[in-house]
């Protein structure tokens, strides 16, 4: 069709566009509007609430507190935003600790697993799938089995590898334990997905590699590596997101109150849910909201991410 | 032919005595123990006497996460759920939601159940709940063992305790490698609070927040008695014991792998039962003192009705049929759910079932409420911040003087600009 245009009639090319244009906001306003109402507003009553003090019972009755849950100090020097909180930056510390050392584990173990699964063997079929059963799992249920595993008096781990020690006791020991958690349930993903970006690649370049007397070693970091980078990144920023907004894990296995001293998601949800401070809460989540955000457009500026 | 009966005679007085005025009513039962089977029973009774049906809704174990899940039902003003079951430290958070018992409830039978449960129930006047059973910390012994090693009765302060449980443990580990002495709740929830509050008042260290809502908990006696109680972790008590909550602890016990717990009055027929091993080798004794008095935690669970509820009047008649003599003697009996009403403790067939609510009856009427009156809807805060404290000490990262310390400055922080 293009081949067919006379490139002398460039008003009525224009018509055509501009048509098209105006019918694609048609057709993509459902979305939006969709968009808007399940995603935007709850957004907006959030960002909403983080400048009140209110009380999850009566939201109702608010008071107008600007910037007072981020960051207050009270004529006596009591600091009462939650910027203030120790525990607050203890969850943040945690949280990033978490997802940089499981997302680095993931992708590490992933990328092994990968490059087996993708070498042709008897059984792979079968392998291929059966790795899949961790991340198949309900993150609860194998929250739950990990915690019995890890009990000190009959778990397999506490009691047999261990010989009577609770991990989860203590939140810095236990951090450690989630971490080997995460990365048991999740790196089978990450190897999918990794798998997924290595069966693209040409056989034929591997072949011409061999021709030249390249290394096994040499072709991955000169070959596999550089042109596995796009499938990569497009992993890590997913796994990174999921990484920071861990919150099942925690609270499973560690119940609510600890749960908030070692993510961000489990701080917000005691202050919103347990105490009930719908303010403060909000004013949590926003914050939690802005962080991955930040991380996001470091991510995907600096490496370039393309998701085409 | 018996069952056919019962079914006919049902039937027929559904049909007869309801009409349209049959409802059904939701009720929030707690499943720690036998709670839930006790709970259903109950309910339907009263179900088949009214023509009523009731609907059973499980409450997650953890207190915690059931407040949760009921201030989110609350907020979102729900009707789904008409009978609640509260702890005795959540009126004050919730009264609002909750209906007026007062005048609904015949005054003779309010004044029935102890004065000071009622007035935990009250809020600004306002009977927000009908008192189901009571709690109080108690400390379950095995006696064959006591006995075994040559003591002659039940510890009387906590370090009389620490040495008879070192010296059980030592002993039966010859045999038993899984035993251990002392098991309690030491997991960082609200058990750990209640636990800790017996500790801190026994050693005199005061109730965390003074009854004026003073911030009282940064004192010597409060320090000692949580390093006391971090001196029992890896010597008398699991490392483990900092992630048991109550269940936990009683499979413990309950598996003959303890010497001695820390538990409510409900372990108690839970160990008398058929598939316990513990079963006649129990004895239950009031908790230690640390040098100043025996103290155990004020616990237990009313029955509040929704005022969001569409069906209130028949949701009022069974809080009263449940809170009522007869339904409390069948819990007290089958359960050892401790009565409100005073009446039952003189009960021949509870004493019976029983022994040590006659002996201890003292322990019940005085013992330690919760902050919560003076911290109002700041409670659960207070809470989580005394047990994050007290499991910091457990754990070994603080010391108590610091702890208590570090406390007292948390809890004027949430204090803000006041309870």
């Amino acid at each position: 069709m293009t081949v067919n245009t006379p490139p002398a009639r460039p008003t009525k090319t224009r018509g055509i566009e501009a048509a098209r244009a105006q019918q694609a906001i048609w057709l993509l306003l459902p979305t939006l509007i969709a968009i808007a109402l399940v995603a935007g507003y709850p957004l907006y009553r959030t960002i909403y609430f983080s400048l009140f003090e209110a009380n999850l019972t009566t939201p109702d009755q608010r008071t107008f507190i600007g910037m007072g849950n981020f960051w207050f100090t009270t004529e006596d020097g009591v600091a009462l935003g939650f910027l203030q909180d120790p525990k607050w930056w203890g969850a943040v510390k945690n949280t990033l600790l978490f997802t940089v050392v499981s997302v680095t584990l993931e992708t590490i173990f992933g990328m092994i697993i990968a490059l087996v699964v993708n070498s042709t063997f008897k059984g792979r079929g079968i392998l291929r799938t059966a790795m899949l059963v961790p991340w198949a799992i309900p993150t609860v249920v194998s929250a739950q089995m990990w915690s019995y595993l890890y009990n000190d008096t009959f778990g397999l781990i506490g009691r047999g590898l261990l010989g009577g020690q609770a991990l989860l006791a203590n939140t810095d020991s236990a951090i450690w334990a989630l971490i080997a958690v995460d990365v048991w349930k999740t790196t089978s993903f990450m190897a999918l997905l990794i798998l997924a970006g290595l069966q693209s690649l040409p056989s034929d370049m591997y072949e011409a590699a061999d021709m030249d007397g390249a290394s096994k070693w040499t072709q991955f970091w000169r070959l596999t590596l550089p042109l596995l980078r796009p499938a990569l990144l497009v992993a890590l920023v997913f796994r990174s997101l999921d990484a920071l907004r861990v919150f099942d894990i925690m609270s499973v296995m560690l119940g609510n109150v600890n749960a908030a001293a070692t993510s961000m998601t489990g701080y917000a949800r005691q202050a919103l849910i347990d105490n009930s401070l719908l303010g403060y809460g909000s004013a949590v989540s926003v914050a939690i909201f802005v962080i991955i955000m930040v991380i996001v457009v470091i991510y995907v500026t600096a490496f370039r991410v393309k998701f085409d | 032919m018996k069952k056919v009966i019962a079914l006919v005679s049902l039937s027929a007085a559904i049909a007869f005595s309801s009409n349209a005025s049959a409802v059904t009513v939701t009720l929030a039962c707690g499943a720690v123990g036998q709670e839930l089977e006790l709970c259903k029973a109950g309910a339907a009774r009263w179900a088949k006497k009214t023509g009523n049906e009731v609907k059973i809704f499980e409450s997650p174990n953890l207190t915690n996460d059931r407040l949760g899940l009921y201030q989110q039902q609350l907020a979102a003003k729900s009707s789904d759920i008409d009978v609640y079951q509260l702890d005795v430290v959540w009126p004050g958070l919730l009264a609002q939601h909750f209906v007026d018992l007062k005048g609904k409830v015949p005054a003779a039978e309010v004044n029935a159940h102890f004065k000071g449960i009622i007035d935990a129930n009250t809020v600004n006047g306002k009977l927000v709940a009908m008192p189901w059973f009571t709690d109080a910390g108690l400390l379950y012994y095995r006696t064959d063992l006591l006995k075994k090693y040559g003591f002659k009765s039940a510890p009387k302060t906590w370090t009389e305790m620490a040495l008879m449980a070192k010296k059980i443990q030592t002993g039966e580990q010859k045999t038993n490698k899984a035993f251990t002495g002392f098991v309690w709740q030491g997991k960082n929830y609200e058990g750990l609070t209640c636990d800790a509050l017996e500790w801190v008042v026994s050693f005199g260290g005061g109730t965390i927040v003074d009854a004026t809502g003073k911030v009282t908990i940064n004192n010597a006696q409060a320090a000692k008695a949580l390093d006391t109680a971090a001196s029992w972790i890896k010597t008398i008590s699991p490392a483990g014991v900092t992630t048991y909550a109550e269940e936990e602890a009683r499979g413990i016990f309950q598996s003959g792998n303890a010497a001695f717990m820390r538990n409510w009055p409900y372990a108690w027929a839970l160990g008398q039962g058929d598939d316990s091993k513990v079963k006649g080798k129990i004895g239950v004794a009031p908790l230690p003192s640390g040098g100043s008095r025996n103290a155990a935690t004020l616990g237990g669970w009313q029955l509040g009705v929704s005022q969001y509820s569409k069906n209130q009047a028949a949701a009022i008649d069974l809080v009263r049929y449940l809170a009522g003599p007869a339904e409390q003697k069948i819990r007290a009996i089958e359960g050892a759910y401790n009565p409100t009403i005073q009446s039952l403790y003189k009960d021949k067939d509870v004493l019976a079932k029983n022994p040590f609510f006659g002996s201890l009856y003292s322990v019940f009427t005085s013992a330690v409420a919760r902050p919560s009156g003076p911290t109002k809807s700041k409670y659960n805060q207070v809470s989580q911040a005394f047990s994050t404290a007290v499991s910091d000490v457990l754990n070994g990262k603080m010391k108590g003087q610091a702890a208590v310390a570090k406390l007292a400055g948390d809890l004027n922080r949430i204090k803000g600009r006041g309870w």
